[in-house]
């Protein structure tokens, strides 16, 4: 039996009727049309399709549309802002080369986001504990690394 | 961090942040699966559990009336597709027909046997669990040493022996060489299957557009121009019919450097049912159906003098092959044995290969295909040699180097090494570690019983692939590069960048060339409605072969640029620079703005001169390129737990002219993570039975933030003569340096407890069982 959901993604208010076993990813992706979030693996391993659910990254392809009935979601389409300016973590990655193939990052800098706002001040070795679940097969990571850094010292400054 | 430029700088060579990323960082650019069409509908694949199977019978019935199916199809339906094709030619190389699903026999664990056609990935994935299938299992080989042993079961029934092909080759006289040896020493040394695992899986969009008989293809694919031409033949279709698009591609290492079943499959169903249709490799089937890298047993014998001198090499490859022949497979270990003396001076050498048919997915090019092989091979080797002749490590090699007044350099394996200075950069690489101090430590730490190992590789590599001759499909590269009538530079590549940021080092060497600013410019790729023939991207040859024809086509435009601005200036002595033409008589100038203005408006020409500012050339390199570098690894293993820690990792890598630093940095700690992915953890395993073990990112060990260490990275550099771009490539570099290094210093850390040689992956397990001693 389809469910009408209604949430708001990236601050606007939306409303579909889904099935109740339709992924969040899914639903983002091919219903609301945002198809910046990715899918790696469908198995929550790999964290390419990371977005913010109330706050929290979450990976989108562990939960179901139904389950973010009234949620607050905010994916990479969300993070510039409303002129189009780029958010912190986005500039920090296109400075620093944190991306190659770019399938991984909208992921990345959700999860970045996250280790920022919980750790303002992150080591090195902290960032690379936040971003366990997140793979990424091109950059070796340390322009990563480099990247969350330069943001969090951006936010700070 | 990226360098903020002005105009007037001179752009190749600086710290140039991406043109490609605002796309990719904003969540905007076009993957294949972002691809949508109206009436699109999606397939989902039926594959088989078993690795040896015959075909029963196939019972679609249930499928077909399944909610929103639109059809459904088995290899009968099929068969008249084209075979998917191997693009190597061996003497005598045994090629077995490849239908796009299986018609009466599966062959390996994962083979497409059905496909279901629906109006959602969700109803598709339901109608193809409805799809009955009975098979008739038979005994399957997994492991290539196995399927050579006599009453193996035959993956292929009509060659019983499982031989695919053999190969050999000899250079210098390796008899006389054996003979004369004060020593030699042996190893049999493995290069297990790794899974590529780019991010983004494999996919394909199709749709026919039956009024004007022509198919658009979209797939993630490193090769747009070599896919459309094969896939246009496996489907009957006319090539010019054919457009394919690489549209932004996550991520490839050779996996996608290739032409597969599901792409062709996609094709035959837009054409039977008129609807386009998307198919998405899961993670699943990427690992099960996406090809496989390595897959090597090596038997080594080094022949030396009692002062270290290598004076042979006998390499016996045998390669597992899979149960079918990719574009390329049977030609990855024919790369092993070109790259086998890697950067020594060592006159004769000796290969077999013997290629082996298992019931496996195929192995193919994997980052490096065939020359990380090589490099772990000989380095470890030469660390044996020198742990046998108690040598020092570092000692060995740069006795043993191909000296910097040798080269060009012919090897004895048939190449000619272009440029370099090897013992240079081992000893910058030495420097800056502070070798002799550090040996001390390791004493100090054996002292107090600790295991520290300093593992040292140098490589050289076979890039820019590569003259014609020497590859499958053509190795030259295209470029066309437009002025338009405004003055902006457009630029069409032949290769198919993914993540290796062409479309900004392109757009650099344009901006140089002609004096206009890096925003002036754009590179396009990847669709073959709009690019001229390419061959693609891969081999480290994107920009040494591909920026190189680029280069040359902006020197045809120059010429033509400078015989409008002689006319628009009335003068017969003027140059070219800066984005203007100055005559030199008068300093009167004339910019390129104008120059391109007057050059379409045409209302007068210059003598001999056509209207317009276009100019292509198909660029074919006269040699490959040999970048270099040593690499050092400083480990140290627990021995409570055999766990490794890498205390510093060190790269001093000579790749020629470095027109980007930041992407460069940015290519090799990529390609250094893959190379420690091997050396440490990635395993792909197939029980005997056939099936993969390791076939999901939860079983098979992905390099992760946490597991990486830190990349100090360091370069000398040795212009290549082969283009005027001097450049070598880098795309590769890192994973062939890495490997040896990781596992030199690990087994230098052990070698107290008397190990010699380590089979990688080095996982704790493994490590644990040799410090503790115990086979429980």
């Amino acid at each position: 039996m389809p469910q009408t959901i209604t949430l708001s993604i990236n601050g606007q208010r939306t409303s579909h009727e889904v099935e109740p076993r339709l992924l969040l990813i899914h639903y983002l992706r091919e219903v609301v049309g945002l198809t910046g979030s990715h899918i790696g693996c469908e198995t929550s391993l790999c964290g390419a399709c990371t977005v913010e659910v109330n706050g929290k990254a979450v990976k989108s392809c562990t939960m179901f549309a139904v389950q973010a009935d009234g949620a607050h979601v905010l994916t990479v389409e969300g993070l510039a802002d409303a002129s189009g300016k780029m958010a912190a973590i986005q500039e920090a990655f296109w400075n620093e080369h944190g991306l190659q193939c770019g399938f991984c990052t909208p992921g990345m800098m959700i999860a970045a986001r996250q280790i920022i706002e919980r750790n303002p001040h992150p080591s090195d070795q902290e960032i690379r504990e936040g971003l366990d679940g997140n793979l990424c097969r091109c950059t070796g990571y340390q322009h990563i690394v480099n990247a969350v850094r330069a943001a969090a010292k951006a936010a700070g400054a | 961090m990226a360098t903020t430029i002005t105009k007037l700088d001179k752009l190749v060579g600086k710290r140039i942040r991406r043109r490609e990323d605002p796309r990719l960082i904003t969540g905007t650019a076009t993957y294949v699966d972002d691809v949508t069409m109206p009436g699109m509908h999606y397939a989902a694949i039926v594959r088989s559990p078993h690795a040896a199977a015959k075909i029963r019978s196939i019972d679609t019935s249930k499928a077909i009336g399944a909610p929103g199916v639109l059809a459904v199809y088995t290899g009968k339906d099929t068969a008249q597709v084209g075979g998917v094709p191997c693009g190597v030619d061996l003497p005598g190389l045994r090629k077995p027909h490849h239908n796009i699903l299986a018609i009466d026999r599966v062959y390996f664990s994962g083979h497409p046997v059905a496909v279901v056609v629906a109006r959602d990935r969700y109803l598709a994935a339901d109608a193809a669990d409805r799809i009955e299938v009975d098979y008739d299992v038979l005994p399957a080989v997994a492991d290539p040493e196995k399927a050579l042993a006599p009453g193996a079961p035959p993956v292929h029934p009509e060659w019983p022996d499982n031989v695919a092909f053999t190969f050999s080759q000899s250079g210098g006289d390796i008899d006389k060489a054996f003979k004369e040896a004060d020593v030699i020493v042996r190893q049999r040394i493995t290069s297990q299957r790794l899974v590529p695992c780019a991010m983004e899986t494999r996919g394909v969009v199709a749709e026919w557009r039956k009024a004007d008989r022509t198919l658009n293809i979209y797939t993630s694919t490193q090769i747009p121009h070599l896919a459309r031409t094969i896939l246009a033949a496996m489907l009957g279709l006319e090539e010019n019919r054919v457009r394919l698009i690489a549209p932004e591609v996550g991520g490839g290492f050779g996996s996608k450097l290739n032409v597969y079943a599901e792409e062709a499959l996609m094709g035959f169903i837009a054409m039977r049912t008129g609807q386009p249709v998307k198919w998405i490799e899961s993670r699943r089937e990427n690992f099960l159906c996406t090809i496989h890298g390595r897959g090597h047993v090596d038997h080594y014998e080094l022949a030396a003098m009692r002062d270290g001198t290598i004076v042979g090499i006998k390499l016996k490859i045998i390669q597992d092959l899979g149960a079918y022949l990719q574009l390329l497979t049977p030609a990855i270990p024919t790369l092993s044995v070109l790259m086998m003396p890697g950067l020594y001076n060592a006159r004769n050498i000796h290969a077999d290969i013997v290629g082996v048919f298992t019931n496996c997915v195929p192995t193919d090019a994997y980052r490096g295909a065939g020359r990380p092989e090589a490099t772990h091979g000989i380095e470890r080797m030469v660390d044996i040699l020198a742990a046998e002749l108690k040598m020092d490590p570092a000692e060995i090699r740069l006795k043993n180097f191909v000296g910097k007044d040798q080269l060009p350099f012919p090897t004895a394996t048939g190449l000619n090494y272009d440029s370099g200075d090897y013992a240079a950069t081992l000893n910058k690489a030495l420097e800056m570690i502070d070798y002799k101090a550090l040996r001390k430590e390791q004493a100090e730490a054996r002292a107090q019983g600790r295991l520290m190992g300093v593992g040292i590789s140098t490589y050289g590599e076979i890039c820019a692939m590569g003259p014609s001759p020497a590859t499958p499909a053509g190795g030259w590269e295209s470029a066309t590069v437009k002025i338009e009538p405004s003055g902006k530079v457009t630029v069409l590549t032949g290769v198919s960048p993914h993540g290796q940021g062409e479309e900004t080092t392109f757009a650099q060497i344009a901006g140089d060339e002609l004096g206009v600013g890096i925003d002036d410019v754009l590179v396009l790729h990847g669709d073959t409605s709009i690019v001229q023939y390419g061959i693609g991207t891969f081999g480290s040859r994107g920009t040494a072969v591909g920026g190189t024809a680029v280069y040359y086509a902006l020197q045809d435009l120059k010429a033509k640029v400078t015989k409008f601005g002689a006319m628009l200036l009335q003068s017969d002595d003027v140059t070219f620079s800066d984005g203007q033409c100055i005559d030199n008589k008068t300093g009167k100038t004339v910019s390129l703005q104008q120059i391109a203005a007057a050059a379409y408006r045409a209302m007068t020409l210059p003598p001999d001169t056509e209207p317009g500012l276009v100019a292509t050339r198909f660029w074919e390199p006269p040699n490959f390129t040999y970048p270099f570098g040593a690499h050092i690894v400083i480990s140290e293993v627990d021995r409570e737990t055999g766990e490794i820690t890498i205390k510093r990792y060190l790269a001093v890598d000579d790749i020629g002219n470095i027109l980007n630093p930041l992407i460069v940095d940015g290519q090799l700690h990529g390609g250094v993570a893959q190379g420690l992915g091997q050396a440490l953890w990635e395993h792909g395993i197939y029980d005997d039975s056939g099936q993969l073990v390791s076939g999901e990112f939860m079983d098979y060990a992905l390099p992760k933030a946490r597991s990486m260490p830190w990349i100090e990275s360091a370069h000398t550099t040795t212009p290549s003569p082969v283009n005027p771009l001097g450049v070598k490539g880098v795309g590769e570099a890192g994973t062939i340096g890495s490997t040896p290094a990781m596992v030199n210093s690990v087994v230098d850390a052990l070698a107290p407890l008397g190990v010699r040689h380590i089979d990688m992956p080095l996982t704790p397990e493994k490590i644990w069982r040799l410090v503790s001693g115990s086979n429980a």
